[in-house]
Parts: C-alpha cells; sequence; structure tokens
C-alpha cells in the first residue's frame, strides 16, 4: 500500500498556495504510506539554466559537499533545505556538475528547468516540514507516501523517481517485468540509481519521450510494455498525467474544478483541498490515459 | 434526531454508539456530518435506525449492515455495504469498487454510477445500479440480483454460480461461463419489484437478463489432459 497525491493547478492565482495543498493531501495519506515520502514541485525556471537537486547523508554532508562543489563552478547558485540542495548552474555545466556530485559523495535526485524533488525517510507531515513544503509555490506537484512491502525503507527507494529532466513519477503497486525491461532501457542509455521497479517505468517514460513520442501516447503504450499493478502519476515540465493498470487494482480518485486537477489514492486526500464540494470527483476508468497539459 | 460531527469527534466514538443502540431504541434518525471520506462509517449496524451521511464517506460505509437504514448524500468508497445481511443502503453519488461484495441480503441502491467488481460475490443481496457498473461485476455471484440501468463493464457474471444480472443498456462483454437468459415471468416480476423499490420509472421491457450457464459446476472429463 502506497498512497499519491498530486496537483495540477489551471488557475495562476493559487500558485502560491500549491505547497501547502500538497502537504496537507499528503499528511492525510499517512496511514497509507508511513515510512518514506517524497515530492516534486514545478516552481520558477530559468531557460538558460537548469535546476538540479541533490540530496546527501545530513544536512551538514550536503552543505560540506556542495560548498567544495561551489568552488569548482563558480556561477552555481545554492539553496539548501534540510539534506537537500538545489544549484542552479548554466545548461553546459550539468555534465561536471554530475561528476563533482559522485566524487562529492552526494546524489542527483533530479534535473529540470523547473522541477525541485525532495525525499526522505520518515512520517509524510515530518518530511514535509523538513522540507518547508507548505510555504513553496508552483503550477503542479505530485507527492508520494510509502509503505516499503517488497524492498527496504530507504530514501533512494522513496518516490518520485526522475530519469529524464523536468519529469517525475510516482507508482502505487509493484511491476513484474521490470528487470527485462531495465536492461533493454539501459542498452538504450537510460540511466538508474536503484532497483527498484518504480523506476523502471520512470525511465520507460524518459526513453519514449526521447524518442519524440508525446506524454499521453507514451502512457498509451507503457500498457503493452509494463506488466503489473500500477497507478502511475506522471509529470512533465507541462503535463500532469495519470494511468492505472487494466484491471484498477490499485485505487485512485480525481477532483476537477476550474481552478485545478488533484489526484488522490482515496478521497480524504481531496476533501482538504479548497472548493472540493463542487468539484467534480471521478475515478479513473482501467487502461485509461488521463493527460493534462499547460499551455 | 442525533447529530454527529466527524470533524469534531472520533468515528470510533460514533460507531460505538450506534453499536449500543437497543432494537427498540427512540434514537431512530441520525445524521452525520463533515464525513471527509472517512472509512467504515456506520457499519455493523443491527438496529432498525436510518442513518443519513452528509458529504462523501471512504471505504466499506454500511459494511455489513443489519436492518438499519443508510443514505449517504454524496459518493462512496470501496467496498460499501460489503456483506450486507438485511436493510438498505441508499448512495444518492457513485461508488467505487466492490459495492455490495458478498452481501447475504437487503438492498443497495446506487443513483450514481458504480466502478468494477460491482456485487462481486453476490450471495442474495439486491443491487440497483442507476447509472452504469464497471469492469468484473458480479463476479462469482452466487445469488441475488443486480440491476443496471446503465452499461455494464468487461466480463459480466465471470464464474457466476447463480444470481440474476438485468442490464438495460449494452454489456461489454460476458464473463466465463455467463450467457443471456430469457427473461420470463418470475423475472420480470422480480425485476419490477425491485423498480418500483428503487423509485425507477424505467419499463422492465427495456431490460435483458444475463446468468449463469453452469458449465462449470462439474469438472469435464474431457479437460482432464490439462490438468
Amino acid at each position: 500500500m502506497c498512497g499519491i497525491a498530486g496537483i495540477f493547478l489551471k488557475n495562476p492565482a493559487l500558485e502560491p498556495r500549491l505547497g501547502a495543498m500538497l502537504s496537507d493531501m499528503m499528511a492525510v495519506l499517512s496511514d497509507r504510506g508511513p515510512d518514506s515520502a517524497g515530492f516534486a514541485i514545478y516552481g520558477r525556471g530559468d531557460a538558460d539554466r537548469r535546476k538540479v537537486t541533490l540530496r546527501g547523508d545530513s544536512a551538514a554532508a550536503v552543505i560540506a559537499a556542495v560548498e567544495g562543489i561551489g568552488t569548482e563552478l563558480p556561477g552555481m547558485v545554492t539553496e539548501f533545505r534540510d539534506s537537500h540542495a538545489v544549484v542552479s548552474i548554466p545548461v553546459g555545466d550539468e555534465a561536471k556538475l554530475r561528476a563533482l556530485a559522485a566524487t562529492a559523495g552526494v546524489q542527483v535526485v533530479g534535473t529540470g528547468e523547473r522541477m525541485e524533488i525532495y525525499k526522505e525517510v520518515g512520517l509524510p507531515q515530518s518530511v514535509s516540514e523538513r522540507f518547508g513544503l507548505a510555504q513553496m509555490s508552483g503550477t503542479h506537484a505530485i507527492g508520494h507516501t510509502r509503505m516499503a512491502t517488497e524492498s527496504a525503507v530507504t530514501t533512494k527507494g522513496a518516490h518520485p523517481f526522475s530519469t529524464g529532466g523536468d519529469q517525475c513519477l510516482v507508482h502505487n503497486g509493484s511491476l513484474s517485468n521490470h528487470n527485462g525491461v531495465r536492461r533493454e532501457l539501459i542498452r538504450q542509455g537510460i540511466r538508474f540509481e536503484t532497483d527498484n521497479d518504480s523506476e523502471v517505468a520512470a525511465g520507460y517514460l524518459t526513453q519514449k519521450l526521447r524518442e519524440g513520442v508525446g506524454l499521453r501516447e507514451a502512457l498509451q503504450e507503457s500498457l503493452a510494455d509494463l506488466d503489473g499493478f500500477y497507478t502511475f502519476v506522471v509529470g512533465t515540465e507541462k503535463g500532469f498525467a495519470v494511468l492505472r493498470d487494466p484491471i484498477a487494482c490499485k485505487p485512485a480518485v480525481m477532483a476537477e474544478t476550474d481552478d485545478y486537477v488533484a489526484f488522490g489514492s482515496e478521497y480524504r486526500a481531496l476533501a482538504v483541498l479548497p472548493g472540493i464540494e463542487t468539484a467534480r470527483v471521478f475515478e479513473p476508468e482501467p487502461a485509461t490515459v488521463y493527460a493534462w497539459e499547460r499551455h | 434526531m442525533v447529530q454527529f460531527d466527524l470533524a469534531a469527534r472520533p468515528l470510533r466514538e460514533l460507531n460505538a454508539a450506534l453499536h449500543a443502540l437497543p432494537l427498540n431504541t427512540n434514537e431512530t434518525h441520525w445524521e452525520i456530518i463533515n464525513p471527509d471520506g472517512k472509512h467504515a462509517i456506520a457499519a455493523g449496524l443491527d438496529a432498525p435506525v436510518t442513518v443519513e451521511i452528509k458529504g462523501n464517506a471512504g471505504y466499506y460505509c454500511a459494511g455489513m449492515n443489519q436492518v438499519a437504514t443508510v443514505v449517504v448524500h454524496g459518493n462512496a468508497g470501496v467496498g460499501v455495504a460489503e456483506n450486507m445481511m438485511s436493510g438498505r443502503v441508499h448512495i444518492r453519488g457513485d461508488v467505487s469498487q466492490s459495492a455490495g461484495a458478498t452481501g447475504n441480503g437487503g438492498l443497495l441502491i446506487v443513483e450514481g454510477n458504480a466502478s468494477g467488481r460491482c456485487g462481486i460475490s453476490m450471495k442474495g443481496i439486491d443491487i440497483v445500479v442507476k447509472g452504469s457498473i464497471g469492469p468484473m461485476s458480479a463476479f462469482m455471484a452466487q445469488a441475488g440480483n443486480l440491476v443496471v440501468l446503465g452499461d455494464a463493464g468487461e466480463a459480466l457474471g465471470d464464474s457466476i454460480y447463480e444470481a440474476r444480472l438485468f442490464v438495460r443498456g449494452t454489456v461489454k462483454s460476458l464473463g466465463a461461463d455467463c450467457e443471456e437468459k430469457t427473461l420470463g415471468a418470475d423475472e420480470r416480476a422480480i425485476l419490477a419489484g425491485l423498480l418500483a423499490e428503487a423509485e425507477s420509472d424505467a419499463s422492465v421491457d427495456e431490460f435483458r437478463l444475463y446468468g449463469s450457464a453452469r458449465k462449470l459446476y462439474h469438472f469435464h472429463l474431457d479437460n482432464a489432459d490439462a490438468y
């Protein structure tokens, strides 16, 4: 069992409240996933620069490592949040930053123009508080609360997973053919950080998007290639999408108003949102792609 | 009327109070506000009372119900009225998966749509859905009646033992050992009675009946090679 929360805003006036909305939803989903939590949020960006989220074993470790990296990358702007650091670098410096991060012992959690990713072990509410989620603003965001059943409770196993720029995926369920798919994706040049099945789904979509396939079509094709139980919620720089497996094994409820589209594993997580009383509440159909795009 | 605010008091307190009601209670009408999708609201009732839930209920609402009437003025989550024995559960909105699962008796009415596995393993319950039902509904159904005014999803009545499945709209596909049956006088009377109970003006003539082909009841020697 896991919990998923996602929000895609249609009304820009709500952007300053996005983090608070997601934080409230994730707190409700604690009892579906008390082991660890994570979230991706799409905030401000600069087309000439790259945002990279780095994670260390502790706040002190990440500060020490990232300050060391900064001496090698003078154009780097850094913001520390607990065990994570979000650094902004010129687009061309990403490869150098990755090499420096590997040497310094910090993990690259995600990169992109606008996306930041945070994940830690612990109750969702405390994870949200450590990173100051409630104060964050953005256009869309996806959160996950994990109840580990198949692999260890570690930060690396926490969602969201990101295998491409501004792309993230959260997953409730388990995939049965992930090892075979992972081998094929590695051959095609996708990089994986863990042995986690959900990361393979993220990598699968990254590969499809690289090939020029749209998000909706990529998810449609995944129905034939990924085997197992899943509800996926996916974010890209402009898009937000949902897909359930053909027998709808894992729960999913959505709410749509003029102001937002929201996803929750259960209605309880949606009940905390403003205007929910008049929202259109529905369950996504099995094997059907739901996608929204910013213009 | 007794009003209970789930935003102010814990769910366990509500269910404990409802469970403690004697059969001759005078507190026969309860109103629950701020349900906000909480689980197991009004589950396990066994007194002739009416409980109205003003909002959306979560999982297993009105499960194991006996003689009570539960009305949800909103949607209900997974497993509403599961294993109901008797009484009446009325949902004004939509319901999630496994509505009325393993129900032995009573009547479940859904004004909106029901998701997949509606009436899974039903054992005597009557279910009337005024919208459509999702895939794999009435899986391994054993007894009772499922009435659907809209359409049915894939694999309706898969591995059905008995039970009558009345569908007014289209059926995407029938599951293993489920087949269309003749709508005879007895079945028409049962259907008319359920439509009247659910206050529907749909005509009996618009429905088709599905049930068990009974070919899975016994092992066929011809299949021995398959094992």
